[in-house]
């Protein structure tokens, strides 16, 4: 069974953003007075309602695809392809692919170990970066709402590509060595 | 739109849903709990950061974020906006609250698309503790440098097509 992120609800940047968030709602209360206050308020608490059943369904989307997609399954297959082809499908595997960053770099590291190259594992990460559902859902969504979201993450779409091939492109050129630990 | 998102979601919710009960009760049971066991946890702490944004982006003066990063800014915003995201530290709540009160009090869209790209891509918080003890030093750095441009491609394009 996969590790579970667990994260105490409450935490030293969590703390940082509750006390500029304070401090920016009184003086929001003391400045502009009550009836902004709640104005801004009542908006954003409607943003973040009418998210939530798309958060719910983020976290179980990533639940089920974590018990039927295993890990290891992945990092076998995705790190078996080579060209093109390797960097779509790493791209791909790594936007559906739920979990933090412990899910996600040892599938990384593990492509490296059965021979896929650099650049695979980079459009994996970059695309676990911009393109996974689970963080635009579960996180994004919330805060800028779905047009923002959906545009940010269709310009981004290419860029697994470009960061992998950007990468071949320079193991080539410096004959950079990657397959030695370092 | 957002009735068709809700809708798409929760059909692929169904339809995953369908085929882990069918590997066993059990299984589908764990996964449903977990799941919501997250959801649960995230909740309190999203709810903060996109209340406080609000505050935040109401509370800054909109004359110090407009020149700097509006959406007149080009360029030289979206590299302020980009060095301002790889030197965010802390999680997704610090990273997407900065960005949201930013876009709220004034930023450009392509700038803050920048911001976000950065902030995934170079967050040296998720880099140090996670990428490098997980992952070849080397490969780290060679993703970190071929990512350089990639705030930029992004920006250019929202520019480009005028969007969001």
């Amino acid at each position: 069974m996969p590790e579970r992120r667990r994260r105490r609800p409450f935490d030293f940047s969590t703390a940082l953003i509750f006390i500029v968030s304070a401090v920016s709602g009184l003086s929001v209360y003391l400045r502009q007075g009550p009836e902004r206050f709640f104005s801004v308020f009542r908006g954003d608490v409607l943003l973040f309602g009418n998210m939530l059943p798309k958060m719910l369904a983020g976290c179980l989307i990533g639940g089920f695809v974590t018990l039927l997609l295993p890990r290891e399954l992945v990092a076998r297959h995705v790190g078996s392809e080579s060209g093109m082809l390797g960097l779509f499908i790493a791209a791909a595997a790594a936007a559906v692919l739920p979990g933090g960053p412990f899910t996600i770099y040892p599938v990384a590291g593990a492509f490296l170990g059965i021979g896929a190259d650099a650049g695979t594992a980079i459009a994996f990460i970059t695309s676990w970066m911009l393109l996974g559902y689970n963080r635009a859902l579960v996180w994004e969504l919330p805060f800028f709402g779905g047009n923002f979201v959906a545009w940010r993450v269709i310009l981004c779409l290419p860029l697994p590509f470009v960061a992998g091939l950007l990468g071949r492109a320079a193991i080539r050129a410096f004959t950079l060595r990657m397959e030695s630990p370092s | 739109m957002m009735l068709a998102l809700n809708i798409f979601l929760w059909v692929i919710v169904a339809a995953l849903g369908l085929m882990a009960a069918m590997r066993g009760t059990h299984l589908f049971r764990d996964s449903v709990r977990g799941s919501i066991i997250d959801f649960l946890q995230q909740l309190p702490r999203i709810a903060l950061g996109v209340i406080g944004s609000g505050f935040i982006a109401e509370a800054m003066p909109q004359d110090l974020i407009v020149p700097w990063i509006g959406p007149q800014s080009g360029l030289l915003g979206v590299a302020i906006a980009t060095i301002g995201g790889a030197a965010t530290s802390g999680g997704p709540v610090v990273g997407f609250s900065i960005a949201a009160a930013a876009l709220k009090a004034g930023g450009g869209a392509p700038q803050v698309i920048a911001y976000v790209v950065a902030w995934s891509l170079f967050s040296l918080q998720r880099l140090i503790g996670w990428e490098i003890p997980l992952m070849p030093a080397r490969v780290v750095w060679l993703r970190a440098a071929v990512s350089v441009p990639l705030p930029f491609i992004a920006a250019a394009a929202a520019m480009l097509l005028n969007r969001p």
